[in-house]
């Protein structure tokens, strides 16, 4: 059985912990001194080569993004964190930040200083006052300490760091709609080319990095290549965070390494709620195909959760047990979508409009079986045809649940109705609610 | 309501924190609101003004973000999440009954002004669902009745504290000013992590 | 980037690109679009929020095509207006790809689920490319059977523009018209999701002068045009290719009549001058053409004084029995086509034998006449677009010449090319080019010409009629060009003075821009004419004229918004031959006024300030009116002294075969600008321009249009309103021995000596309240 490793949660049960005393007492802000004695390049190759990648949803190598900036191009360059942290069920970043602000900023300066990035952002969601709090204060003492601003560590190195508060939309999770939301536009999607690492941020060389992978990078500086790729699998470097949420007796956050199973991190965390038995689960948010107890073993990293027909993403594990209904939970997040598509491209904004309607009709009951295809064939009209992966990520759920619970559907049309009672689902349904 | 000179020195400092003035466009509009409650047309043309924007622009830009209201909420703005994961654990139970409590509907405030009601989407919380949002303060692990009493005290003008956020719960505008990155000086109130958050850790160090 | 923003480019040699659509092989640009590759080769790819002179967006995905680029295929079907082809691509369109096919189809569906089925009470019905595209790339039958969305119907956004949100398929092309090219971001798209939609900030509706554009381009009947809404359908109407009549731009029209009446103009297509654009008053200006006070018999004043309906013979003999044998000179105006201002020249020149010829109703001076007589103007729309620097002289081109506005703006967003500005303020426009103001009053603008430095071969210097108005700045003008190499142009407002010009309607140039005082040239068009010879004496200008002591005019297009009441004193104790559209000042002074065609009932042409023919035929084509050439012909029959033009087509080919001068040409008579006014504390010197919307008589009777014209402000710096204790908005009194207008103030960047009014506005029309324009001293009080 996988050991959980606990690194970026390490310190979360110490009081103290989000304050720049708790973080230095536990040897914080001792990775930029080595970076910043290091070359920019050489802190580059460095996290090439422990083969950390990205923690948001794709997992592209994060070494090799920084590597993408052009250099001598006298230009300015920024660093930027996606701290908007909004796919259904993903809630990792926001509790790293209220428990340990600091790894993040520790972070920021390495990979700015690694980009020769003057400028940094961190952009993070507008729901979460207290995590701004947080973070707010933790860039304040960081300033007051010199790990930010003019000549930090007296090495020559300036950064400017800003704390972006978001105002509520998904989509700006979306890298380039994150930039225009934070040149203060809309937050739609750009097009691609030009990527952001040749023109991002004001048109100027830019990286977009995930909270958790910026925040496992003071670790790698510190304890080095080799005792971070010793953890994970082959291709899947390294420790991460996994939520576990839903049906379950101890939902929370678990840092495992990479490639640890279902199965297991229930075993560690306590099980399916009592009672129950698993139905289906997300591995990596809504967006991410859905799986059944029949992917229990499959390895959750990258080419793992891949093989097997989904996404790692963003290792958002939310399980539900058999008093869900397929159709409402599909129906939901569709919603969802509807709701948070950015207007800009047909596909997303008139398919999503269309698809809660069917879904709604389905979940009621009302229709055929052939309209199940008819649902199929919108999905297929959709996915692969919008701007950005914002409607991919709508299909994803409808396309697997049909491929795991047609059945179900199917029961919903004979029943004239949804066969599920709701309360059965919820954690409360003995407590005599109505 | 016009605004005061200190009120638009602050909004040149916020614009400061930028390269590019433009940017400066959505601390502002949260900052129009920890003023005026929601994004008004004074605000509206002021930001413009400031920003050398066309009214348009603003408006293109505050509508589109779920956060900017354009016309008042409560004082204290309850969100629940009714996204699938809290939905199905009871925030949809707790959303209906919430409403009917409070005889309003989706986005509708009460008489007295004090708290308005919104189904939110995925708040980052799933592994305290159900999760509801007052002023986007956490309140973890919540039942039809704890949030019944959450509205019940918040309209007496005592709602009791966030599970993971400062000792007293703010108003709106004051939590609109946090969000514009003035600092309220709460940052160390609360816990620095909630139960949860705690599981797997504990279980490393071979705990329960 | 486009073909035609390659087009635009600098001659540098283009690398080509070789690629594979549908099977055939073509060679393009690079940097060329595959939508556009496609074009060439003549497949259509559907489209909606494709535009060749808008920056792409991918939004409406409705050209999705499969590509592969070196045996490489794409995992999904690409947005073609979006990629640029690569050498070894492969694309396989519609009509080869399953799999584009199908999502086309797809796309098309979804863009109709939520779209009215309103087509037949559309005004876009029958030439909707979203109606027109879901039958040829659409799905016969749509499976959907929700609910539409629905939004209230039509919202006003201008007085000129409805918005129907329903109809809208969010392709933005109307919101990045109005960013990207007229830097007007007044709609904008507002909400998201389900719920986006084109809107604009509730207190200020979308006043663009460009806005009538956004309706031409909007691919489905979201953007409709107040004037024309529910009066036609594109089949019943008849397209005329035309070329507008309102400004010196030049632009290239489309004119659709309906049985005889105008119902609409659009923008037409011309790369070198208007792209594909216009202005809302070339668009929305027309009705003129059929106001109550159009003219239609000849009519001649009787012993009362009233003038009486008659016969054409009976009007031509009393027309020629008043200009026979007496001294007259020719009044033309600013808007004859090129055919009708030779016709003017020719028989000002032949039948009255004078060389009392001016096409300036305007303000205009001697030094204006010689520097149209001795310089040559050779700055184009193409030099703007390659300018290293862009200096507007008394120009302001949003207001004067709006199509020259849009090509600096392009350079201004896309290179941020540098504009100075000579102006007693910078105005929206000017600050929309984020020029550099010089800030001047007028009279002194020759100091600040000459102060100019830095300019090179690739330089445009851009000079307004309003320059006339300043003694000296023309020359230091020419100097100034002179010594640096740089373009010149010059850009008067009405569309018929630079043909006046070179058809020589002015008394110092006879057609084809020969000097009058040069005996060869004189030679040439006596020749040309068969005529003895070509009368010598110094001809007078228009203020010459009307002062004088001449028996008669002939007074043609000349706009009564230009002539004072003083003026009109003098005139009307002169025998006036009229030659007139509507009733007007002059017609009501006229002793005999014969009607003429209005633009949209004949054939002509104008010249744009870059010199350029901008031919056009009649729209209107049962018409029983003619050419004022026509008129002129049958009058100079009359008098017995013919010039033998019996038609527009006649004119015209004569006066081409009479080619342009080749011979020396007078050189500049160089001029000292005057000393500058000294104002007293409580004075002003009086600057002003004319707004493109205002009360122009070309605009008569387009309240929709007038709906979005600028209100009538009056401009003073913060000094004075300090003085006068007075804040932005107060009414501030403007006034000489003459009269005075009183209009609320706007405080602003002006130059401290000055006050800026509209120059024909609502409740600011200078000559006919102050009697001047410019240049001049007035009181400026609080109101």
């Amino acid at each position: 059985m996988s050991k959980l490793t606990p690194v970026l949660s390490a310190t979360w049960d110490q009081a103290d912990s989000f304050t720049i005393e708790g973080y230095k007492r536990n040897g914080g802000y001792s990775a930029i001194s080595k970076a910043l004695a290091m070359q920019p390049d050489e802190v580059i190759q460095m996290i090439k080569d422990s083969g950390l990648r990205g923690r948001g949803g794709a997992g592209f190598p994060t070494g090799n993004k920084w590597g993408f900036i052009p250099q001598g191009d006298n230009k300015e360059h920024y660093f930027v964190v996606n701290a908007d942290e909004s796919e259904p069920g993903t809630c990792k970043d926001t509790p790293l930040m209220m428990a340990n602000p600091h790894v993040l900023i520790e972070g920021i300066i390495i990979g700015s200083f690694a980009i020769r990035a003057n400028y940094a952002f961190i952009y993070i969601r507008g729901e979460v006052t207290h995590v701004v709090r947080r973070v707010q204060q933790a860039i304040e003492d960081a300033y007051k300490a010199g790990f930010l601003g003019k000549n930090i560590l007296g090495k020559g190195f300036d950064l400017e760091l800003v704390l972006h508060v978001g105002a509520g939309a998904y989509i700006c999770g979306e890298e380039t709609a994150l930039l225009d939301s934070l040149e203060g536009f809309r937050g739609q999607p750009r097009l691609r080319p030009p990527f952001p690492a040749i023109a991002g941020l004001y048109a100027k060389p830019t990286v977009v990095n995930n909270v958790e992978s910026v925040a496992s990078v003071p670790s790698i500086i510190s304890n080095g290549v080799a005792w971070f790729s010793a953890m994970g699998t082959e291709k899947s470097k390294g420790f991460t965070l996994y939520s576990l949420s839903g049906h379950v007796n101890n939902p929370g956050q678990f840092e495992a390494p990479l490639g640890i199973t279902l199965r297991q991190l229930l075993e560690i965390s306590g099980g399916v709620r009592n009672g129950h038995k698993l139905k289906f689960w997300t591995p990596g948010g809504s967006s991410t195909p859905i799986f059944t107890d029949a992917h229990l073993d499959v390895p959750l990293d990258y080419e793992g959760v891949s093989a097997a027909g989904s996404m790692l993403g963003t290792k958002a594990l939310q399980i539900f047990d058999e008093t869900t209904c397929i159709v409402r939970a599909v129906l939901r997040w569709t919603e969802f979508y509807k709701h948070e598509s950015c207007g800009k491209c047909t596909p997303c904004r008139e398919g999503t409009w269309w698809l809660v309607q069917v879904l709604k009709d389905l979940e009621a009951g009302r229709g055929t079986e052939a309209d199940l295809d008819k649902l199929l064939d919108l999905c297929d009209n959709i996915m692969g045809r919008s701007f950005c992966a914002l409607a991919d990520g709508a299909a994803s759920p409808i396309i697997s649940s049909l491929k795991y619970f047609r059945q179900e559907y199917l029961d919903h049309l004979t029943a004239g109705r949804c066969p599920f009672d709701p309360m059965a689902s919820t954690l409360f349904d003995t407590a005599g609610v109505k | 309501m016009a605004f005061t000179s200190e009120q638009i020195s602050i909004m040149d400092s916020i614009i400061s924190r930028y390269p590019r003035k433009r940017s400066a466009i959505m601390p502002l509009l949260h900052y129009v609101q920890s003023i005026d409650g929601y994004v008004t047309n004074e605000g509206i043309e002021l930001i413009g003004q400031k920003l050398e924007l066309a009214t348009a622009e603003v408006t293109a830009v505050s509508t589109f973000y779920t956060q900017y209201k354009s016309k008042p909420v409560g004082e204290y703005h309850v969100g629940i999440c009714t996204n699938t994961l809290c939905a199905v654990m009871g925030g949809d139970a707790i959303f209906e009954s919430i409403k009917e409590h409070l005889d309003i509907e989706n986005d509708g405030v009460t008489s007295d002004g004090k708290v308005s009601v919104e189904h939110i989407e995925c708040n980052a919380a799933c592994d305290y669902a159900p999760v509801v949002m007052v002023n986007w303060e956490f309140y973890d692990n919540q039942t039809v009745q704890s949030v019944k009493d959450l509205v019940d005290s918040a309209r007496a003008g005592n709602p009791p504290a966030p599970t993971r956020g400062p000792k007293t719960l703010r108003t709106w505008k004051q939590n609109s000013a946090v969000l514009a990155g003035i600092s309220d000086g709460l940052a160390n109130e609360g816990v620095q992590a909630g139960e949860a958050s705690l599981l797997g850790l504990r279980k490393a160090k071979g705990g329960a | 980037m486009s073909i035609q923003e390659l087009g635009t480019e600098s001659q540098v040699q283009v690398e080509m690109i070789t690629c594979v659509i549908d099977g055939f092989e073509i060679t393009v640009p690079k940097g060329t679009l595959v939508i556009r590759a496609a074009e060439k080769l003549g497949i259509q790819i559907p489209r909606f929020c494709d535009h060749p002179l808008l920056a792409p967006a991918g939004a409406c995905r409705q050209c999705l095509v499969d590509i592969e680029i070196n045996g490489r295929a794409f995992p999904k079907p690409q947005a073609s207006c979006t990629i640029p082809v690569e050498n070894g691509m492969i694309v396989k369109t519609q009509l080869t790809s399953p799999v584009a096919d199908k999502a086309q189809k797809g796309i098309m569906e979804l863009l109709l689920i939520n779209h009215p089925l309103d087509c037949p009470v559309c005004d876009k019905g029958g030439e909707c490319p979203l109606q027109n595209q879901a039958m040829s790339n659409g799905r016969s039958e749509s499976r959907f059977e929700g609910v539409k969305r629905t939004f209230e119907k039509p919202v006003p956004i201008s007085s000129q523009v409805l918005l129907d949100r329903e109809r809208c398929v969010l392709c933005a092309r109307c919101t990045r018209f109005s960013e990207q090219i007229a830097g007007d971001p007044f709609i904008t798209l507002n909400e998201r999701g389900a719920l986006q939609q084109v809107g604009i900030y509730e207190e200020e509706p979308f006043d663009s002068y460009y806005s009538g554009n956004t309706v031409q381009i909007c691919p489905v009947g979201a953007l409709t045009g107040t004037s024309y809404r529910f009066r036609a359908r594109p089949f019943d109407l008849v397209s005329t290719d035309s070329a507008c009549e309102h400004c010196a731009s030049g632009c290239a029209m489309r004119t659709d009549v309906r049985r005889g009446k105008t119902l609409r103009r659009l923008a037409g297509e011309d790369a070198d001058v208007n792209e594909e654009w216009n202005c809302d008053k070339g668009r929305w200006a027309f009705k003129y053409e059929v106001a109550k006070n159009r003219i239609k018999v000849p009519m001649v004043r009787d012993s009362n004084g009233q003038l009486q309906e008659v016969s054409w013979p009976e009007a031509l003999a009393a027309a020629a029995q008043g200009l026979k044998n007496s001294r007259s000179g020719v009044l033309v105006g600013g808007r004859a086509t090129i055919e009708d201002a030779y016709g003017y020249s020719k028989f000002a020149r032949v039948t009255l034998n004078t060389n009392n010829i001016d096409f300036r109703a305007r303000r205009h001076s001697h030094e204006e006449s010689d520097f149209l007589e001795s310089v040559k103007l050779n700055a184009t729309y193409k030099d703007i677009d390659t300018a290293d620097h862009v200096v507007l002289i008394n120009f302001e081109p949003e207001d004067e010449s709006p199509i020259v506005f849009l090509r600096i703006y392009k350079q201004v967003h896309k290179r941020l090319v540098k504009v100075t500005n000579i102006a007693p303020l910078a105005s929206r426009g000017s600050e929309k080019l984020k020029a550099n103001l010089i800030k001047t009053t007028s009279g002194n603008e020759a100091q600040a010409i000459s102060s100019i430095s830095g300019l090179t071969k690739k330089s445009v210097v851009l000079v307004g009629e309003r320059i006339s108005e300043t003694e000296g700045a023309l020359s230091a003008v020419v100097k100034l060009v002179n010594d640096s190499g740089a373009k010149l142009g010059w850009v008067p407002r009405r569309a018929g003075e630079r043909g006046a010009v070179l058809a020589g309607a002015i008394a110092n140039l006879l057609p084809g821009n020969r000097p009058i005082t040069d005996s060869a040239a004189r030679v040439d068009i006596a020749t040309a004419w068969s005529v003895d010879s070509i009368p010598t004496e110094q001809g007078m200008n228009t203020d010459e004229m009307i002062n004088s002591d001449l028996q008669s005019l002939v007074i043609g297009g000349v706009d009564p918004m230009d002539i004072s009441a003083e003026a009109k004193i003098k005139l009307s104790k002169k025998f006036i031959v009229s030659l007139e559209i509507r009733q007007s000042d002059i017609t009501d002074i006229a002793s005999v006024v014969l009607p003429v065609a209005a633009v949209v009932e004949k054939s002509g042409s104008f010249m744009d300030w870059q010199g350029k023919v901008r031919k056009f035929e009649a729209a209107v084509d049962q018409s029983l009116n003619r050419s004022d050439v026509r008129i002129l012909s049958m009058l100079a029959d009359e008098i017995g002294k013919p010039i033998k033009l019996p038609s527009v087509k006649s004119a015209r080919a004569e006066f081409d075969s009479l080619g342009n001068w080749d011979g020396p040409i007078n050189s500049m008579k160089l001029r000292n600008s005057a000393a500058a006014k000294s104002v007293a504390s409580d004075e002003a010197v009086l600057v002003s321009w004319r707004n493109l919307l205002d009360k122009g008589s070309l605009q008569d009777g387009e309240e929709n249009l007038a709906g979005t014209a600028r209100k009538s402000i009056l401009v003073i710096s913060h000094a004075r309103a300090k003085a006068l204790n007075v804040s932005s908005g107060d009414h501030v009194r403007v006034s000489n021995s003459y009269g005075a207008i009183t209009l609320p103030c706007q405080i602003g960047e002006i130059d401290e000596s000055s006050v800026w009014l509209p120059r024909n506005s609502l409740n600011s029309q200078l000559i006919r309240n102050l009697g001047v324009v410019s240049n001049s001293i007035v009181k400026v009080d609080k109101a």
